[in-house]
Formats: C-alpha cells, structure tokens, sequence
C-alpha cells in the first residue's frame, strides 16, 4: 500500500535556512544542508527546498546548495521559487533536484507547465499553489502569486484541475489563510482538491501540531503532508511524526535505523 | 567490495546526477557515458529511468541500444532502473508503436484511470511515493520500502521473470530477475538506505539468476 509521506520544507535564502511568519520577520535557522541531513536519517520522505532569495544573482547560491544537499541525501529533493523559464528547470533538474516547483510562472504562463512536463516529464514538474478563502465565502479559494502579495482572482479548484491537465506531476497546495498560524491545514481546501484532481496533492500551510498533519492526511485526503516549523523549532522530529501516525492507523514508511 | 568499473548509460534524456551519487555513495566510481566503447569496456552497466518511453526508444534505436544488447548477451551484470526497465520489454502504452529493447518478451501498461485500492478508494496516478515489495527473491528483502515515481509498469509474458511485486491497486510487477539481469521499477538511487541495500547486491557477487 501506497505510504503517505511526510515533508519538511526549507525556507531558504542566500544558502541559508530562514523562518518567519506569513514571509516577514526572518530569521536564520541553520544550515540547509545539515538540516535537510537530519531529516532525512530521521525518516523524511523527501525534502523540500523554497529558494526565497530576492534577486536572481543569488541563484548560484541555491544551484551549489542543491547539489551539495543531493550529494548527501537518497531521498528525493523538490526545489521551487523563483523558477521563471525553462533554463532555471534545467538548471536545478541538472544540479539534482529531483522535482521542480513552479508558481507565479505558470500563472503568467500555463503553457510553460505544458512545455515542461513534457520536457521533463510530469514526475518532474509540481505546480505550487498559494490559496486563500475568498472574503465571505466557506467553499471558494482564489490563487496568489508572488509570494502570496498578488491576487490573481483565479479559482483555485479550477486551477488545479488545469494545472494537473497542463501535466503537472503533483499540487504543492498551501493555504494562505493558514499558513505559519499553526492552526492546521485548511482540510476543506485540502479536502476539494484532492477530490477534483487524479495527480496526488501534498498538503502546506499551518502545522502546529502531530493532530494536524493526521487530519491533513485523513480528513483533508492529502497524500503527503509539508510542514516546516514544527520541525525546526524542534517540537518534533520526523520519527516523533511517523511513531504517532503509524499509532493512529495510518500507512506511513516506518523511520529506519542508520 | 570489489566493484570494478560501473558505467552509467546516458541517453541525454535526464537527471543521472542522484544515479551517480548513489553508486559513489556506495563506493563505486561510477562513470556516466554515451560512448558504446566506454559502457562495452565496463565491468558492470546501469541503465537509469529518463525521460518518456519514445525519447527513450528513440535514444536506444542506434548503436547504443545495440551496446545493451549485446552488453545483456554477454551475461556481465545489468541493472535497469525504472524506464531502464522498461526498455528491456518490446512496446509501451505510453508511445504506441515504438520499440523497446524486446530483451523480454512483453508490454508497458498504464495503470488504470479509474484505479481503486481494495476499500474503493480512488487512487492517484502517477503512482509516487514509497511503496512495499513482496517478493521471495534473494537480492530484494520481502516487505522493503521503495520510493517509486511512475504512471507505466511492465507486464513480463514471462511470469517467472517477476521478482518482485507491489499493490497498487492489485499487484504490479516492480522488480524483474533472470540470470544477469536486474531491473526495478522503483529507484533504488532514492530510496534511502533500502536502496543502498540494493545497490550494495548488485556491485557484490551475490548471483540474481
């Protein structure tokens, strides 16, 4: 049986781990490389790696960090931000990552999803989406882009479904709403799109607690579930996560020994 | 471990960059080649998954297909990783009417669109993430986690080539053995330290056949 999988995400810039709260108030957070180590032998499934760097003179930066950290770990490495044009996909795919994640530019661009999935492959090519409720509304999401400052007026249900028909590998869905409140996953949210698409859906934005990347993974349906401060802060490890889900009956890959 | 000289067929269809990694990983000086004389001169040869089955056969429609198959015929050690795999059977759903390898005799299939597991849930496709083995071959521990990344599987006509099987949806066939030939559906190159297991029996001398 297929094992839900579990992923912490890096928020990096210029080479370093950062952290803050809805994008503000940053504050280093470690080694990239080490980290994502630590949770690989803790049992992650994957890692995943947002580049936050401003300017795209820093892109070096990342490319060396990617390569290094691929150099290290056996499991596989997602990278996104900042991925603009087909040279940034080859680019990162070339200095080991294993998926690469696409954002505002598939808003600006659908056919660029189209265009790499079949350059790539669709195992190659994730389609982050950064959703918040509309005003008033229980059941209707919009997408943001740019770092969760522009509104596209986009319906996030129906982006989704286009983005899995461009060829897009996987959904990296986050919730703006939720995202570093440690209130748990927007499930409806999770749950909507998981049920609309065929491609599997990993579930962002608002982990606080092991309770909430259960309900991400039952209630919310998602197949893998990204967290990020919970394991850098350093309330869990990864084997902390797997040790409770598997309590609880669900199908995760038992952390191994090293 | 004496591994002697691994060389990595690269069909320049994709990333072989965490291939490479895994072998150095497990001590081995992995070379990554397009050159028949470089993978023929080679102790033991790797055929990594890239790209979509018609780049693939395309790639392997000229002399360096012919290097694999003669590299199989030779009964030196290969192993094939996801469309690695692949390749070895005659024909894919995912590109009607090219030719693989026709080492084995049979099919790629794709999992169904309508795929449910055994409770009716619906279930995702590609199939991605990690996933269990049964099998009772030696080179393969029954029960192993694997990370897999596909929406193709290979169906042998040839049953006795399955050494391995996992569910998704009912059984598919993730692994095959016969004399010196190894290949898997899943990628060993990330699948942690199962994976380095499994790399670790393929640059040994334990015998897969």
């Amino acid at each position: 049986m297929l094992a839900k999988r579990i992923i912490p995400c890096l928020d990096v810039k210029e080479g370093r781990v950062v952290k803050g709260i809805n994008f503000v108030g940053l504050r280093d957070a470690g080694d990239p490389v080490e980290s994502a180590q630590r949770y690989s032998a803790g049992g992650a499934d994957e890692i995943t790696f947002l580049d936050i760097t401003a300017s795209h003179e820093n892109r070096r930066t990342l490319f060396d960090l990617v390569d290094r950290t691929a150099s290290t770990i056996a499991v596989p490495l997602t990278v996104g931000g900042g991925v603009r044009e087909r040279r940034d996909v080859s680019e990162l795919l070339h200095a080991g990552a294993d998926k690469v994640s696409i954002n505002s530019a598939a808003v600006a661009n659908p056919t660029f999803v189209k265009d790499m999935a079949e350059a790539y492959g669709s195992q190659a090519i994730v389609v982050a989406i950064d959703a918040k409720r509309a005003p008033g509304q229980t059941d209707k999401w919009t997408v943001y882009t740019h770092g969760g400052r522009r509104d596209t007026g986009l319906d996030a249900i129906a982006w989704a479904e286009r983005m899995a028909e461009h060829g897009a590998g996987e959904i990296l869905l986050t919730s703006m709403d939720r995202d570093g409140t440690r209130d748990g996953y927007d499930l409806v949210l999770t749950r909507t799109v998981v049920d609309a698409i065929p491609v599997p859906v990993v579930a962002s934005g608002g982990v606080g607690t092991l309770e909430h990347i259960y309900e991400g993974l039952e209630a919310g349906g998602a197949d893998a579930a990204l967290a990020a401060s919970i394991f850098h802060d350093g309330h869990y490890t990864v084997a902390e996560v797997k040790e409770y889900l598997l309590a609880q009956g669900v199908c995760v890959r038992p952390p191994e020994r090293d | 471990m004496t591994t002697g000289r691994v060389a990595i067929v690269d069909l320049g269809l994709g990333n072989l960059h965490s291939v490479a990694k895994a072998f150095e990983r497990a001590g081995a000086k992995p070379e990554l080649s397009t050159d028949p004389d470089v993978l023929l001169r080679a102790d033991r040869l790797v055929m990594p998954g890239q790209g979509a089955f018609k780049e693939c056969a395309h790639a392997l429609a000229g002399e360096i297909g012919e290097a694999v198959r003669s590299w199989i015929d030779s009964g030196r050690p290969y192993l094939g990783i996801c469309l690695g795999m692949q390749a070895l059977f005659e024909s894919s759903e995912e590109a009607p009417g090219e030719m693989g390898l026709g080492i084995f005799p049979g099919t790629v299939k794709r999992f169904a669109k309508d795929l449910r597991d055994a409770e009716g849930h619906r279930l995702k496709v590609p199939h991605i993430g990690w996933n269990q083995i049964d099998s009772t071959h030696p080179v393969f521990e029954d029960g192993e986690w694997y990370y897999f990344v596909h929406s193709y599987y290979c169906v042998p006509d040839d049953e006795s080539l399955v050494a391995a099987t996992t569910d998704y949806g009912g059984p598919f066939c993730s692994a095959i053995a016969r004399d010196n030939v190894l290949a898997c559906q899943f990628h060993p190159e990330k699948s942690q330290h199962a994976g380095a297991r499994l790399i670790g029996h393929f640059l040994g001398d334990v015998s897969w056949s």
